[in-house]
């Protein structure tokens, strides 16, 4: 291979040419070398003006002037400025983005309170079929058998795990879920003639529970946790007045913890003739083990995209189930799926329903995915999920607790919450600068500073579905971490390294955005 | 259990590490009251084999646009997909990625979705769009929130001419906020801009309005934009077809300050109606209320380009109570699908797909406007759907057609109890003339 | 650090005496807290802001502050420059990082606040 040859400057971009296109030379050796490193342009920079990628069939209808079928006055004056590139200028350049991400695929993912597990091949075969991905939504009923028989399987099933009377699928994400049950909530109470006007969260709540119920029309109060990081009980029930509609509470909550007091916790909420609602983001950790409808919970949303193992898409589509008791019923959002007999059916004449929160009946490709994982996984599967969840979980803070600060020292659920304040107080080295550094070792980071109740926090979530050797393999490394936090903390304090790109301006970002490519930048 | 690792002896070794003699120990903290002392009661565990099998059988129950020539459309359209769409998008690289917080790690996915903003801003004419939201209803919910909090007034009017079911989601997402939803009756099939302008007060936050609209006509954007703006409300446009502006005037050529859309039709399958692609995008001025994430672009410390997600301010991890919504999790792959098809449609391809529909549904319409007995219902100018008055009740029509493999139109006495025999059509590029010709030879016969 | 000549507020805002007119801003301590000040949002000129109630918002990457007037009264004039360059309330907090200006109703609501070496004990003790 003549290695040292020179290529020729181009002058478009295209694959290899990025630096070329800037009038550098490029060495071939380090261009291979720096594959992975060198800026991917826009795609609106690629291509040339009037290649095309499409194809399109020729018009078989008749000839007929534009102006009759769309007057003028109706047409747009200049064409969308959208890409002028050939079929494989796109896929080169989507591949090339696809190299510059990190997903579950490619290594450990330990995002706390996110659930990066593993996400089952045989789930993407399932759903990817013709008789689902290619059905209409108001395709008659009787075209739709499948989709019904599926999503009633999955009701009864999830009402199952959750220990609720039934569960709705409508909400396409966590926080949907969460407004979905508030605003049932509040019809219970109408229908009730009472006027409840506060929610209660704990502050280890996730940022979408005090959102939800601004949107629901609710007040917010916060209420502390206690030192062994459970609920302050006494805090709670100073705050538990008549107005108190719902205690919005994750269990496990965000510090990875047991409530303890959960039975009391119920007690106190349904005294005052509150609700008592689960954010169920962390239900990873009691599959088999405990239902949150024997906890005392009302109501509750499942994270499909979380403990179910439907792919999260870099953000989204998610899923949100939400599982109600009895007296909630009569308020799920329309449609519901009933059976009569062999035949399955939309039921949308339920007049106490709070209506619908979206069009159609909700993620169904992501619920085609979640019951084909409850289908392999049966229940002795779920269960031991949830044990080896936990106990990975449990093995990896028993190898990190000598190297970071443990501020509730106590056995953790599906995952744990370290602090960096020792780094930071003696090294000036910050959880983000330890998290970036993380990136060098090849593992995404954990959920950082958050829950706000702790300093610092370095939130962890490895899940049933990673290897003991991977988890040596990320301990080792965040013990390496804090060696060089301690030896080198300029290393730490400027990491990452050795990714594409280097610590990004997030300061400029906010102060001039820049949200959209035009031509001239 | 083969997506868990975990042998015997490393259970061992990792509980003695722990130092609890079993897993059971390490639940010591859920209280007995609340434990389930029972197997859960869930169908057996089934090999991959017979899943796949079982899978097979349930998706063979549904009878899929793949095996119908399909005219219905009504908010989810079926398109021709490239196949770059799949091979791309569905990379596990992007498909099993978490939401982009270590930015460093994750240039792909954020510069795929700062792409995506540009090419939708594009498209709408618009300065700014955000990230994705959940699908076109809840985005339209959204909107009328966000114009509520811009212009601080709470009247919102809506068309009727908008998606039955947007018009139920933003009645569920502001009964409780102090939002009141008032609906503006069409006429002749568009919203009428006269009206429009004596339901608009000073206590008006917002207009709402779809082009093209639930009936496939296009609306008048430029009257209904005079008539908000006059009283100083804002028009937001839904947009529920967005093939549909390779031809159209997108809304921000006629003054829309807000538009909220169903992303679905740009290349995402119809997935028995989710996950879809909400869209919103609004003004420059604006960009500080608009809800979800957005991408940003900027520089690395050694001056390289590069992407993070940016204005976070206004979400609920950081503002909590108090942020634009609460919205967290949203459909980034939907929105990656849709950038795909975009660029390989190209500047060119998302014109001639749209002037194909266009072509089609008027040959379709023209057709059955000669059949004794059907009439066009409206008016006004139309992109690839259109409303049919029948001489039979469209329902009884569907029925029938179906038995010749065709999927009919929208009976759309479902929501519009005074328009019981009319029959909301699609077609789109897909429908081929033969197609065309077959289902009016079936209207003629059925007659 | 805090300049001797302002009143200071337990929510981080100074106050500056001016004739009848009150100029308002936020602390150096503020600033740092924050680091980098990526956006501002002010009242408009005319704006009646009530003494200790929200009148606008600091901004950083990841934080978000209200901002409380330390007098009340209508707002005379605002600072447009820091729409532009915000990062000038990190640069220069009591000078060109002015925020309001404030023609109070009651200028005895000034001597409920701190003066600067009340003001440094009580975020002295915050940092400690």
């Amino acid at each position: 291979m003549s290695a040292r040859k020179r290529t020729p400057t181009h002058e478009t971009p295209g694959a290899g040419a990025e630096a070329g296109a800037r009038g550098e030379r490029v060495e071939p050796a380090r261009a291979a070398r720096d594959l992975r490193r060198r800026p991917v342009p826009v795609i609106f920079e690629r291509g040339a003006p009037g290649r095309t990628g499409y194809s399109l069939p020729a018009s078989d209808v008749p000839d007929v002037p534009l102006d009759a079928i769309v007057p003028p006055a109706y047409r747009r004056a200049q064409p969308a400025a959208l890409p002028e590139v050939s079929e494989l200028d796109v896929v080169r350049h989507y591949t090339a983005l696809s190299h510059r991400n990190f997903s579950v695929d490619e290594g450990f993912y330990p995002l706390g309170s996110c659930t990066m597990k593993y996400n089952p091949k045989i789930n993407e075969d399932a759903a990817r079929q013709p008789g689902f991905a290619r059905l209409h939504p108001y395709a008659p009923e009787e075209l739709v058998q499948g989709a019904l028989q599926l999503l009633w399987e999955l009701e009864r099933d999830m009402a199952e795990i959750t220990g609720m009377d039934r569960v709705t699928f409508q909400p396409a994400a966590g926080a949907h879920g969460e407004l979905t049950a508030l605003l049932m909530i509040s019809r219970y109470f109408e229908e009730k003639g009472e006027r409840r006007t506060t929610v209660v969260v704990p502050d280890s709540a996730h940022g979408t529970n005090p959102a939800s119920a601004a949107l629901a029309g609710y007040k917010v109060v916060e209420v502390p946790s206690d030192r062994r990081g459970n609920i302050d009980l006494e805090a709670l029930r100073a705050v538990l007045t008549p107005d108190v509609a719902v205690l919005m509470f994750t269990n496990p909550n965000t510090l990875g913890l047991f409530e303890e007091q959960i039975t009391e916790v119920a007690r106190a909420v349904h005294n005052v003739g509150a609700q008592l609602y689960l954010d169920g983001a962390n239900c990873n950790a009691i599959l088999g083990i405990t239902r949150p409808g024997d906890q005392g919970f009302d109501a509750l949303h499942l994270n499909l995209h979380k403990t179910f193992t439907t792919p999260h898409g870099g953000g989204g589509p998610g899923a949100g189930a939400v599982g109600v008791k009895a007296h909630l019923v009569p308020y799920l959002p329309v449609p519901t799926v009933e059976r009569d007999g062999q035949r399955f059916l939309l039921d949308g004449d339920r007049p106490k329903s709070i209506g619908k929160v979206r069009a159609f009946y909700g993620n169904f490709g992501n619920l085609v995915r979640a019951y084909t994982y409850l289908r392999t996984m049966g229940a002795a599967g779920l269960r031991e999920a949830a044990e080896i969840a936990v106990l990975n979980a449990n093995y990896l803070l028993s190898r990190l607790r000598e190297h970071y600060d443990l501020p509730y020292d106590r056995v953790c659920k599906h995952e744990f919450v370290l602090s960096g304040r020792r780094q930071r107080d003696r090294y000036r080295v910050t959880t983000k600068d330890m998290a970036k550094r993380l990136l060098d070792y090849g593992f995404h980071a954990p959920t950082i500073y958050f829950p706000l109740i702790v300093e610092e926090a370095i939130m962890i979530e490895p899940t049933e579905t990673e290897s003991l050797q991977t988890l040596d393999a990320f301990a080792e490394a965040m013990i390496a971490i804090a060696r060089e936090a301690e030896a080198d903390p300029e290393l730490v304090r400027t990491a990452p390294h050795e990714t594409p790109v280097g610590r990004l301006d997030e300061v400029t970002a906010a102060r001039k955005p820049n949200l959209r490519w035009r031509p001239e930048t | 259990m083969k997506y868990i690792p975990a042998t015997a002896a490393e259970r061992a070794r990792m509980l003695e590490a722990i130092g609890v003699p079993d897993v059971e120990a390490l639940f010591r903290d859920v209280p007995g009251e609340v434990r389930l002392r029972r197997p859960l009661d869930l169908p057996p565990a089934m090999a991959d084999q017979d899943l796949l099998a079982h899978m097979r059988r349930l998706a063979e129950r549904n009878v899929d646009c793949d095996r119908l020539a399909c005219f219905l459309g009504a908010g989810a359209y079926d398109h021709f997909v490239p196949s770059t769409v799949p091979h791309l998008a569905l990379r596990p690289e992007f498909l099993t990625a978490y939401t982009p917080y270590q930015a460093e790690l994750m240039q792909g996915e954020l510069q795929a979705i700062y792409e995506y903003q540009s090419m939708m801003c594009e498209l709408l004419a618009m300065d700014i769009a955000n990230a994705s939201m959940y699908d076109g209803a809840s985005a339209t919910g959204e909107a009328a929130s966000m114009a509520a909090d811009l212009t601080r007034r709470s009247d919102v009017l809506v068309s009727t001419a908008v998606h039955p079911e947007y018009r139920q989601v933003l009645r569920t997402y502001t009964s409780h906020l102090p939002i009141t939803i008032r609906e503006i009756p069409a006429s002749g099939g568009v919203t009428p801009a006269e009206a429009a302008r004596t339901m608009i007060t000073d206590a008006t936050a917002a207009l709402i309005v779809q082009s093209p609209n639930f009936f496939g006509c296009l609306e008048d954007g430029a009257a209904l934009a005079r008539a908000a703006h006059d009283r100083g409300a804002l028009l937001v446009v839904a947009i529920s077809e967005p093939v549909s502006l390779g031809l159209v005037t997108p809304p921000g050529e006629y003054g829309a300050d807000i538009v909220t859309g169903e992303g679905q039709a740009l290349g995402n399958a119809l997935n028995f109606g989710g996950p879809y692609l909400g869209i919103i995008a609004t003004r420059q001025e604006f960009v500080r209320r608009i809800p979800g994430r957005l991408v940003g672009r900027t520089v690395d410390t050694e001056g390289r380009p590069g992407y993070v997600l940016t204005l976070q301010t206004r979400e609920q991890h950081i503002r909590r109570a108090r942020a634009t919504s609460n919205i967290c999790t949203n459909e980034s792959l939907n929105a990656l699908i849709a950038a795909v098809y975009l660029a390989t449609l190209g500047k060119q391809g998302i014109r001639e797909v749209a002037e194909l529909c266009a072509r089609k549904a008027h040959y379709a319409r023209e057709r059955i406007a000669g059949l004794r007995g059907y009439r066009i219902a409206f008016e006004a100018p139309t992109f690839n759907e259109f409303v049919v008055r029948c001489p039979i009740p469209p329902a009884e029509i569907n029925r029938r057609l179906l038995e010749h493999g065709i999927l009919g139109g929208l009976a759309l006495g479902r929501f519009y109890p005074d328009l019981a025999d009319a029959w909301l059509l699609c077609v789109t590029e897909r429908r081929t003339r033969e197609e065309i010709d077959r289902l009016v030879d079936h209207l003629e016969a059925l007659q | 650090m805090y300049p001797k000549d302002l009143r200071y507020s337990k929510e981080h805002e100074w106050a500056r005496t001016e004739g009848n007119r009150v100029r308002v801003g936020i602390t150096k301590f503020a600033a740092d807290r924050l680091s980098d000040v990526v956006y501002v949002e002010l009242p408009q000129v005319g704006a009646e802001v009530s003494f200790m109630q929200p009148f606008g918002v600091v901004e950083s990457v990841k934080a978000v502050s209200d901002l409380y007037a330390p007098v009340s009264g209508r707002v005379a004039e605002i600072n447009r420059a820091l729409v532009e360059k915000p990062e000038l309330i990190n640069t220069d907090p009591y000078g060109e990082a002015w925020m309001i200006v404030v023609e109070p109703r009651d200028l005895a609501e000034l001597d409920r606040l701190m003066d600067a070496a009340a003001y440094a004990a009580m975020v002295g003790e915050a940092t400690s």
